[in-house]
């Protein structure tokens, strides 16, 4: 099913949802507002609505759909196998397409599909962002003013160099076990190229060769989350161009969102486009994430070095119930000498991020973090690890407001620790 | 415009964030779990936080003469929470509170949106148990499992939601509030209105607080899954299991439709080339348990069937949630799951399964069948599509025989799903004019204006329009 199709293409999926309920166990945005157009089945019924003609696109029948972290929670716990995920993006889109999106995210989007202006923008604002943010530590910073974002809230600085800035474009080594193209993604690459540095540091560690192509940009996620199926789809077509060429054994990521739009989300853009579909396959078959892939190597684990550190692992939506990949970051996490793993009650639950999500509900969705801060309490571990730089970006946010001495980090910067690389 | 008056009487009462109107939102209180039932929109939606809101709620809808439709999670399957006639839908989420554990009486005070689940949670510290258990348990709430008397998983050695069912405080039409039955054991003060309000289907009252009692936690249990060839050798273990004065707290049986779609859904290995499997679960003291296993598995390989017992907490997990995912799972068929409750007494119980087969032949339907095969209490589930309608006739059919052969083997038309508005019209089949009337009687007592969730159960308005 191509995700352009709007409405019509999810039809025999909405009519599969027999209303039994049992969404409402699974949904963390049910758990806290327990009104049934916030769980899946009411969103499916207004879905099956909409795709009759019996509603009409409205703001109001747009916000209802915003309500959703795409977490994947219900989809999980589904007997009936619906996959509300694409019951929500087709309606997004059927609703973007009438109603338009709300401006900023437009704006912020097309940017998206200008990787020069968009880099050439944020460099500027790396720069300038002193003016509008505090800083509270090296990598915590609170707005100064309303600027959209919640007083309180704690976001990291955009890095002044980032991650694509520093790399080179090739690193080669000696009788290399593997070639592989890294992708960074937004989040990594702008405000955590740390995560970047260190899966470089863990691949060659392990004598695995990196290319890192120069003109990659946005994976896509926010086009394709907020309805804005066009542009994903040139941005899909783009990476397929950069990435499909190279003759790598595998292109790695470093969040899960962005694997899923490469191993999920393009396909399904692209299969209608000609020339693009075998290709597009092509690229999803070889996408990995950096977790999976290093456990699958596997790692070289003679130079580790032991690690006094306790640690929990969140895991996030996308990487976990979206790709897969489960235990294999716990498994690299416990294989570390010297490092005690503790898991949290509920590694699974989405953390509240989402995207978007947490700059339009930022009350929601800083309630639904408090269920995962009380777990990690509960772990005493000292550092928490996950996959995903939006899920480090909520952690870290409720961590320090909650003034628990728990640090979030991607597992491959715990990893690259381990093999020598400084934090 | 008495409707607008009444929302802002409604917001004044409630606050404005207690009183739902947005046409999106109104539409996802249209319908429950029930399917082939129409869907209908309600005027407002209200989440009551409190006893006081709800009299509120009562006085208001008086007023107004505005119909109120309580709802829990809305996951019943009789069409008991669908507002017919538009109105109000008094939705309990809000009064989730668990207001007591009380160790020493062994019980527990809750209000109604808490959900069965938590409660079991709650008490679980305490070595405690709530034992209704129905499907849906991590769902469902306590007031809609106690309107709709529901019963479940565990029913064959505990009962059902009326055994545990101590005390209630209920708002009435009125608008006023009575408790009645309370912490006592012992209770024989007037009639048995806790009783009477157990099952009551939103149509006498609306509950606002409820006293359960808890039991200790068994100390053991042993949980066996049995796979059989034939049908019938997977009923006649269920009888003889009973007749041998062995009481499984669960003894459930999923056909091989149903199998075939929860493997798809579990994926936990369950085998696919039976003709039924059994789910039984024994608890209680360790050597109780080991000599009714023992029995168990004797009756079972006498019935030429082969047992497996689950060796882990997280095995005996995965087989209760697969069989708690039948009904949905089924859905990966068809669309459309008629699903139908018709008890019969358990030594009936093979009779009953192999009506059920032929019944799916006689009129051309794929049938799964699951249920709670110890109480006699099977799941005919037919599949099909809502938007073909020569075979939905043929479904409505079908589901009549049901009926007859579950009412002719001294059966009952539901078991624990309630009549609601899908099993209104055969109720005299199963109690008569006479029996009828009394149930009509009783809500003109309670409910002479016809206020709470018309429509359902008994129909007064009928009556109304025949005078
Ligand atoms: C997959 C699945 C499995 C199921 N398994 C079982 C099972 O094993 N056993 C079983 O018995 N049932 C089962 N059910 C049916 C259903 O889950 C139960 O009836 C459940 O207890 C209903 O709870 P609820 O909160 O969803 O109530 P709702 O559906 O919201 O309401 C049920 C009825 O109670 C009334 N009501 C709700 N709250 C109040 C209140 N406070 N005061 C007065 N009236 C009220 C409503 O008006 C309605 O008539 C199953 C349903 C599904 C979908």
């Amino acid at each position: 099913m191509s995700l352009l199709n709007g409405m019509a293409a999810v039809k025999e999926e909405i009519i599969k949802c027999m209303k039994c309920g049992n969404c409402q166990a699974a949904c963390p945005i049910y758990k806290e507002l327990r009104l049934e157009p916030a769980v899946a089945r009411g969103k499916i019924h207004l879905a099956g609505m909409l795709a009759g003609g019996e509603l009409k696109a409205a703001p109001a029948l747009a916000e209802r759909f915003a309500l959703c972290l795409t977490c994947l929670a219900c989809t999980a716990v589904c007997p009936s196998g619906v996959k509300v995920c694409d019951i929500i993006l087709a309606a997004r889109a059927a609703l973007a397409a009438e109603l338009g999106l709300p401006f900023a995210k437009r704006a912020a989007f097309a940017a998206l599909t200008q990787p020069k202006l968009f880099r050439a923008g944020l460099k500027t604002f790396a720069r300038l962002q002193g003016l509008a943010f505090r800083r509270l530590a090296p990598f915590k910073m609170k707005p100064r003013f309303p600027l959209g974002l919640e007083m309180r809230r704690v976001v990291p600085p955009l890095a002044t160099a980032s991650f694509l800035d520093r790399a080179k474009e090739k690193y080669p080594v000696e009788k290399p076990l593997a070639r592989v193209a890294l992708f960074a993604g937004c989040l990594n690459n702008y405000v955590y190229p740390r995560v970047g540095h260190a899966a470089l540091h863990v691949l060659q560690a392990n004598r695995v060769e990196v290319v890192i192509p120069r003109e990659q940009h946005c994976c896509g996620a926010p086009s394709i989350y907020n309805g804005a199926t066009g542009m994903a789809r040139e941005m899909a077509r783009s990476h397929v161009d950069i990435f499909g060429s190279l003759g790598v054994d595998a292109v790695i990521t470093m969040c899960g969102t962005c694997g899923e739009s490469f191993a999920h989300f393009y396909p399904r853009l692209l299969e209608d486009v000609p020339g693009y579909g075998k290709k597009a396959r092509e690229l999803a078959r070889k996408t990995t994430d950096i977790a999976r892939f290093l456990y699958r190597l596997p790692l070289d684990k003679g130079n580790l070095r032991s690690l006094d550190l306790s640690v929990t692992y969140h895991q996030p939506c996308h990487l976990g119930r979206g790709l897969g990949v489960v235990k294999e970051p716990v498994e690299l996490l416990s294989g570390i000498p010297g490092t005690r793993y503790t898991p949290l009650k509920d590694p699974a639950r989405c953390c509240g991020n989402a995207g978007s999500f947490s700059l339009s509900h930022y009350h929601l969705s800083y309630r639904i973090l408090g269920h995962k801060l009380k777990d990690i309490a509960g772990t005493g571990a000292q550092v928490v690890a996950t996959g995903c730089p939006a899920c480090k970006m909520q952690l870290t946010d409720g961590l320090t407001q909650e003034n628990m001495s728990q640090e979030a980090m991607h597992t491959v910067e715990i990893l690259a620790h381990a093999y020598g690389f400084a934090l | 415009m008495s409707l607008e008056k009444a929302l802002t009487d409604l917001r004044r009462a409630l606050g404005p964030h207690n009183v739902i109107t947005d046409p999106a939102d109104l539409l996802c209180y249209s319908y429950d779990a029930t399917a082939d039932v129409p869907t209908q929109r309600p005027d407002v939606v209200v989440t009551p936080e409190s006893t006081a809101h709800v009299v509120q709620v009562v006085k208001i809808a008086r007023q107004y003469r505005l119909p109120i439709y309580p709802r829990g999670s809305g996951t019943n399957l009789s069409g008991g929470t669908i507002p017919l006639r538009g109105g109000i839908v008094l939705a309990t989420v809000k009064m989730n509170r668990i207001l007591e554990i009380d160790p020493a009486n062994l019980t527990a005070t809750v209000q109604p949106g808490v959900i069965i689940q938590d409660l079991n949670n709650a008490v679980a510290p305490y070595g405690l148990l709530y034992p209704p258990d129905p499907g849906t348990v991590a769902t469902a709430t306590m007031g809609g499992s106690v309107a709709e008397c529901s019963g479940g998983l565990r029913g064959l050695k505990y009962g059902v939601t009326r055994h545990y069912v101590m005390g209630l405080e209920v708002v009435l039409a009125s608008g006023e509030v009575i408790r009645c039955g309370g912490k006592t054991v012992k209770n024989v003060t007037g009639y048995d209105l806790v009783r009477l309000f157990t099952g009551s289907e939103g149509t006498l009252g609306i509950i606002t607080e409820i006293t359960v009692r808890l039991i200790p936690a068994p100390q053991a249990r042993e949980t066996m899954l049995a796979g059989f060839a034939r049908l019938a050798d997977a009923g006649n273990t269920v009888t003889e299991i009973i007749q041998r004065k062995v009481i499984p707290a669960t003894l459930e049986i999923m056909d091989r439709v149903t199998v075939e779609v929860v493997e798809n859904y579990a994926h936990i290995g369950l085998p696919t080339d039976v003709a039924a499997l059994l789910l039984i679960e024994v608890d209680g003291i360790p050597e109780v348990v080991k000599y009714e296993a023992e029995t168990v598995r004797e009756i079972i390989k006498k019935n030429n069937g082969w047992v497996k017992t689950a060796e882990n907490e997280a095995a005996r997990e995965n087989l209760l949630a697969a069989r708690r995912a039948a009904l949905p799972a089924l859905a990966q068929r068809k669309p459309t799951t008629i699903l139908e409750d018709a008890t019969v007494p358990r030594s009936k119980i093979t009779e009953m399964l192999l009506a059920l087969e032929e019944i799916g032949k006689k009129y051309d339907l794929l049938i799964g069948t699951f249920g709670h095969a110890g109480d006699g209490n099977l799941h005919p589930t037919i599949l099909a599509d809502a938007r073909d309608e020569d075979e939905m006739r043929r479904v409505r059919a079908a589901v009549e025989e049901i009926f007859r052969v579950a009412l002719s083997l001294g059966g009952t038309l539901s078991g624990e799903h309630g009549i609601g508005m899908a099993k209104m019209r055969f109720l005299p089949w199963e109690m008569g004019a006479s029996g009828v009337n009394v149930l009509r009687q009783i809500k003109k007592a309670l409910d002479p204006e016809n206020i709470l969730n018309p429509g359902k159960m008994v129909d007064l308005a009928q009556e109304e329009e025949q005078k």
